[in-house]
């Protein structure tokens, strides 16, 4: 029972929205919505529990004696923006606004900002021209650099056109097969997710 | 240099402070950061889903479809207590199950039939000898590619060498995604160093 009705679930839903791929009909737009809200609704409640999950870890943590400013703080960051929504609403110019503007997107892009200096020095410590296939990779990872800066055009003029080419052509022709790997992938992981084949999301190993 | 610029700008030095080591500062923005974080995605998914998809249509527009959701849910929630631990197997289940199965056909269109039918493409559109030739590399490209993922046979002398193509043609992908990642990470760098001395210290006009 704890197996085959979770199984039996995804092969139903599993099978009712591969097979509305197909339909074209006002009935069938309804009920695929109405699955995807389905979908939607289940995955907001999925995030409530990990939220709960979240405060209550960093709280027993506090409780533990482990870093208690540092979880503190979390839980403070987590409760402060539903407040600050409660209080005031989502509208903007609302004090949930003012906080993600002003200090939520400020430090996520700093952060995003902090991954240029640690790209920039794993490939110094990481690239070495060993091999062709290494050259290939620092010549094309170069040229693009160098194209893409405003000093390129002063390099030279026709750097826009070669790495568009590059973009457009032989890179373009690898993506593509990587990108059926994927798609082949994701084929027959689906069909082993809606045949019951492959139960891992249950806990099974 | 106003109060709310001056606090986005302490933030984004916080976050930098890494550069110099794992500090007080900057783990008081991280764990601030990841608390914000938490709360904002909370806020954003109890309006537009739990709100707008499930409580409006559900309690005052009266689609009682939604009833199934409402419960599937709520099941969520079993993960809490250990012996009903079982029963968040069910909506996940409908969530995979839904998920694999409209993954199926869009991946069969979009990862594998578009894929190979924009690589034929390129030669109708090929109008000159050097389209053409682009054509040819695009084709060698993805086919040399796709053999260096073939391990479905021993590698022949002709494989081999089709594979060796081919990582010459991955190289050149991943050179070319490299580049294209340093450069978006700096110009959110040179983004963020433009707030700090424009916006916050007022040194460049």
């Amino acid at each position: 029972m704890r197996k085959f009705l979770p199984i039996s679930v995804s092969f139903v839903f599993g099978v009712l929205m591969f097979a509305l791929w197909f339909e074209d009909s006002e009935s069938r737009s309804m009920l695929h919505f109405t699955l995807i809200d389905y979908w939607q609704i289940i995955f907001a409640f999925g995030l409530l529990v990990g939220v709960v999950s979240f405060i209550s870890v960093a709280s027993r943590k506090i409780s533990r004696g482990e870093e208690p400013f540092y979880n503190g703080v979390l839980i403070f960051g987590a409760l402060l923006m539903p407040t600050l929504a409660m209080i005031d609403g989502l509208q903007p110019n609302s004090y949930f606004q003012w906080m993600f503007e002003n200090v939520q997107a400020p430090m996520q892009s700093s952060v995003f900002a902090l991954l240029a200096f640690f790209v920039a020095s794993a490939a110094f410590r990481g690239f070495r021209a060993r091999n062709a296939q290494s050259i290939i990779l620092l010549l094309v990872a170069l040229i693009v650099i160098i194209g893409r800066a405003p000093m390129g055009e002063f390099v030279w003029g026709g750097f826009d056109e070669l790495i568009q080419w590059i973009r457009d052509f032989p890179s373009t022709s690898a993506k593509r097969a990587v990108l059926i790997g994927i798609g082949l992938g994701s084929v027959t992981t689906s069909l082993r997710v809606i045949f019951g084949v492959e139960r891992t999301y249950l806990g099974e190993r | 240099m106003d109060i709310t610029t001056t606090i986005s700008a302490l933030l984004t030095l916080a976050v930098f402070s890494f550069l110099y080591g794992d500090n007080p500062v900057y783990k008081f923005a991280e764990r601030l950061l990841v608390g914000l974080a938490v709360g904002y995605a909370l806020v954003i998914n109890w309006q537009q889903t739990i709100i707008d998809r499930l409580y409006t249509p559900l309690f005052i527009d009266g689609r009682l479809a939604l009833v199934v959701a409402l419960v599937l849910g709520l099941l969520m929630f079993s993960r809490f207590k250990r012996s009903w631990a079982w029963l968040s197997g069910i909506p996940l289940a409908a969530m995979i199950g839904a998920g694999a199965g409209a993954a199926l056909p869009a991946m069969l269109e979009a990862r594998i039939f578009k894929q190979l039918s924009a690589t034929v493409a390129v030669f109708h559109d090929a109008s000159g000898a050097f389209e053409m030739f682009s054509a040819i590399v695009l084709l060698v490209g993805f086919v040399t590619t796709l053999g260096y993922f073939y391990f479905g046979v021993h590698r022949s002398n002709a494989l081999a060498v089709s594979s060796k193509i081919g990582s010459y043609f991955l190289m050149i992908f991943f050179g070319a995604t490299f580049g294209y990642t340093v450069m978006s990470r700096m110009s959110i760098l040179i983004g963020r160093l433009d707030f700090l001395m424009r916006d916050w210290l007022g040194v460049i006009g």
